[in-house]
């Protein structure tokens, strides 16, 4: 695209005012976030899932996340038939490069986007022994890099595989749902790279937010709810089949 | 890697030094117990053990944090368990239990008994050696009957309160796991109970095999009447351990839940060897018939040296093996309950097997300078050559 | 009276332990981050430092504000609901100084399979094409505008 003057003497005030909008204050310092008024979650929609990997791509290039080690990631099930109990799963290095085509053989056949489910009642933060991994006020789960021993106790206690390793910091590592973009009134990485919308920040907290009424007409699960975690992760339309 | 697991999963986390862990601690949980029968319940026979049982408890206990250190991302940051412990991780409470019972039960016991022989060091030793004993004395000479019988009687209730706290010590490692809900081969309420009976088992075992090894050392005669005793207690806590362990498996079998098709492949594959074979044939099974078999048929004294030496050495390779399968088999499987993965142990990275083996040696190591520095035994015995084959 | 000679070592015993103890207490008031418990049974001072991450995405109004013609092309199409940098890829530094971080425009022959290649499990009234069938050898920008694709031969906007 090619600019003549006047546009760019038009542009970069404009520039310069997006950039204050995205660089606009962290929760002590900016007058526009308040921790107390937002309560963080996610809505995944797999009817629109692709599996083009686009949101794997775009959080390990926001958050450095190394390679091999996954803070979200795709899943492909295959399902035959009436064999919930069985189904056939591959997630090609996390789905980061898409998936190959899939034998057409009979049965379902979706995409399933994984990433920490921001537990209310997560078992990670409950069996942290120092105090650094921990619930935010404002509902997201973090881990305190400068404080954290490396123990992996809670790389063990989380049901669903979010957690790893970091094997730079040596210390556990996860999603944290971008906390450094969503109280800059930004939208999570993963978020802004999905093509199809199947990926939505939720503040449980905001009472315009869609996801209301979303839930209220809609048919969502969490993942293992058996083991009442308080997952803030919610899907709509997850197969019984979904582990 | 077999099947499907989340990305993250393929890589063990918890490696041969998480399964050295407990493999230490429920030792000295064991070896305080048998101790404690002496002292607590008067089981006058296991007397000539005493004092070893209490060393040991202490040189392993000693050496118990260290492949924690090992396997810590950031071992410089570990004090924070203690600065700032989360109440509501069991990992983290741990930390004092050890405390409480490394200071307030072992030490202090191990003080209180042998503080007539610090005192008698104390004052007859000479430079370096003298001022060390005189510092463990903390410059307090009295050895008069009264004091003594109070040391007695503090000895007894710290013993007293040592068994909870040994039944704590261990009990709380397996809490440790069996409290995670994410993982179904860790997760039930047997874990506790589990693990202490097979602490305790292995304690005893260990203690039985450091009395019959030092007693060859010192070219003394093995006391039979305490051998037989606590061959006696060896096998009926192995029983009661047994059980325990098939009433899990057979629960397991039966109400057959979502993660019982995962978990037996994993069993019948991944760990055919280390628990079929040498857990629960080579670890159980042998050395329960070998020590049934002495409990009802008269051996001679000789015969029942070797089947005791046998039995405690195939147990305390059973437990190991047990802990093992415990700590390497619950990361084997997926949460997903559709693949598997397998462990790649190195040799000498930091958490690797030559650390491990280095680990397990110095325990022993401290044991001897324990047992040089606290001497378990009055050398008044006439040293006497082994009998052999007398009843 | 006397007893109390009887258990004096006891005594040295326990003055040991209470110095022990208090030995911990001053050590724990000093070592302990200043900001632990703020909030929570945590450092506080982490929830800054974790909030302060540069962004390597813009976000898609920051793009709006400076290319509004593309955002209103692209409003028209079926790729409406696309983000631009789910297909230009994080441009937080270019936003920042837009004269000199000049953004790499992505390369159309990968970029457009990754959605569009056929594959079993998308969605079934997903727009999926079997690539070398479909029109093998050409750019798919050579008949489809990426910000506003619809079938246009010859155009290449």
């Amino acid at each position: 695209m090619k600019l003549n003057r006047r546009q760019i003497l038009l542009l970069l005030p404009a520039a310069a005012v997006a950039w204050d909008f995205v660089l606009a204050g962290n929760p002590e310092s900016s007058p526009n976030y308040k921790m107390s008024d937002h309560w963080w979650g996610m809505l995944i929609d797999i009817a629109k899932c692709i599996g083009c990997g686009s949101c794997v791509r775009a959080c390990a290039m926001e958050n450095d996340v190394p390679e091999g080690y996954f803070r979200t990631w795709i899943e492909r099930y295959h399902v035959a038939d009436w064999h919930i109990e069985n189904p056939q799963v591959d997630s090609p290095h996390g789905g980061m490069d898409g998936f190959p085509p899939g034998k057409t053989e009979d049965g379902k056949n979706f995409f399933v986007p994984k990433m920490c489910n921001q537990c209310v009642d997560s078992p990670c933060s409950q069996v942290c022994p120092v105090g650094a991994t921990f619930h935010t006020p404002d509902g997201v789960v973090l881990v305190d890099y400068d404080y954290c021993l490396g123990c992996r106790y809670c790389i063990q206690a989380c049901p669903y595989g979010c957690r790893f390793f970091h094997p730079k910091k040596h210390t556990a590592d996860k999603c944290t749902l971008c906390y450094h973009r969503i109280t800059k009134g930004l939208t999570t990485a993963c978020c802004e790279a999905c093509p199809t919308g199947a990926r939505q920040l939720a503040d449980l907290k905001n009472p315009n937010d869609p996801i209301h009424a979303f839930l209220k007409t809609h048919s969502v699960q969490v993942l293992k709810p058996h083991l009442a975690t308080g997952s803030k992760l919610f899907y709509n339309g997850l197969d019984g089949s979904v582990r | 890697m077999e099947g499907f697991m989340y990305p993250n999963e393929v890589e063990l986390q918890w490696s041969i030094l998480i399964v050295l862990y407990p493999y230490l601690t429920g030792l000295v949980a064991g070896a305080f117990i048998l101790a404690s029968l002496e002292r607590v319940f008067r089981v006058e026979e296991v007397k000539p053990t005493y004092r070893l049982a209490l060393l040991t408890a202490l040189a392993f206990l000693i050496v118990a944090p260290l492949p924690l250190q090992l396997h810590l991302g950031h071992p410089e940051r570990s004090l924070e368990m203690y600065l700032t412990p989360h109440r509501s991780s069991a990992m983290a409470m741990f930390g004092f239990v050890y405390l409480w019972y490394l200071m307030v039960v072992l030490v202090v016991e191990i003080w209180l008994d042998y503080r007539r022989d610090i005192v008698r060091l104390a004052e007859s030793s000479r430079g370096v050696r003298g001022l060390f004993y005189r510092i463990l004395a903390l410059g307090s000479y009295d050895v008069s009957p009264a004091a003594l019988r109070i040391d007695d009687r503090v000895g007894w209730i710290i013993t007293l309160i040592g068994i909870p706290s040994a039944f704590l010590l261990h009990g709380y490692v397996g809490f440790i796991f069996g409290s995670v809900k994410a993982n179904p081969w860790w997760s039930t309420p047997l874990m506790p109970v589990v693990f202490l009976f097979s602490a305790m088992v292995s304690g005893i075992a260990l203690v039985l095999s450091m009395y019959m090894l030092t007693c060859a050392m010192r070219h003394v005669a093995v006391d039979m009447r305490c051998l037989d005793t606590i061959a006696k207690y060896l096998f009926y806590t192995f029983v009661i351990d047994f059980a325990l362990e098939m009433l899990d498996l057979i629960h397991r079998i039966y109400e057959s839940d979502e993660s019982f098709r995962s978990l037996d492949f994993m069993v019948h594959t991944r760990l055919f060897y280390s628990q079929i074979l040498i857990q629960i044939f080579l670890g159980t099974l042998a050395p329960l018939a070998l020590l049934s078999f002495t409990q009802v048929i008269t051996f001679s004294v000789a015969a029942r040296r070797r089947i005791y030496a046998m039995a405690s050495v195939l147990t305390l390779v059973g437990i190991f093996a047990m802990r093992w399968n415990v700590v390497i088999g619950g990361q084997l499987f997926s949460k997903s309950f559709l693949g598997y993965t397998t462990y790649k142990m190195s040799f000498v990275t930091r958490e690797g097997l030559l650390p491990a083996v280095a680990l397990m040696i110095l325990p022993f190591v401290i044991l001897y300078v324990l047992i040089k520095i606290l001497p378990p035994w009055q050398e008044e015995h006439p040293v006497v050559a082994e009998a052999h084959g007398d009843d | 009276m006397g007893e109390f000679k009887d258990i004096a070592h006891l005594i040295r015993l326990a003055g040991v332990f209470l110095f022990g103890l208090i030995l911990f207490l001053v050590f724990r008031a000093v070592t302990i981050p200043k900001s632990f418990g703020q909030y929570g049974p945590f450092r506080g001072a982490a929830l800054v430092e974790l909030s302060s991450r540069p962004l390597a995405f813009a976000g898609h109004e920051a793009c709006e504000n400076c290319h509004p013609d593309v955002a209103e092309l692209k409003a028209k199409g079926v790729h409406k609901s696309i983000n631009c940098e789910s297909c230009h890829g994080p441009l937080a530094k270019h936003a920042d100084d837009p004269g000199n971080v000049k953004p790499v425009l992505p390369d159309v022959a990968q970029l457009c399979i990754r959605c569009h290649s056929e594959n079993i499990a998308k969605p079934a009234g997903f727009p999926q094409v079997n690539v070398k069938e479909h029109f093998a050898g050409q750019a798919c920008n050579t008949c489809h505008k990426p910000h506003s694709p619809g079938f246009d031969v010859g155009a290449k906007k």
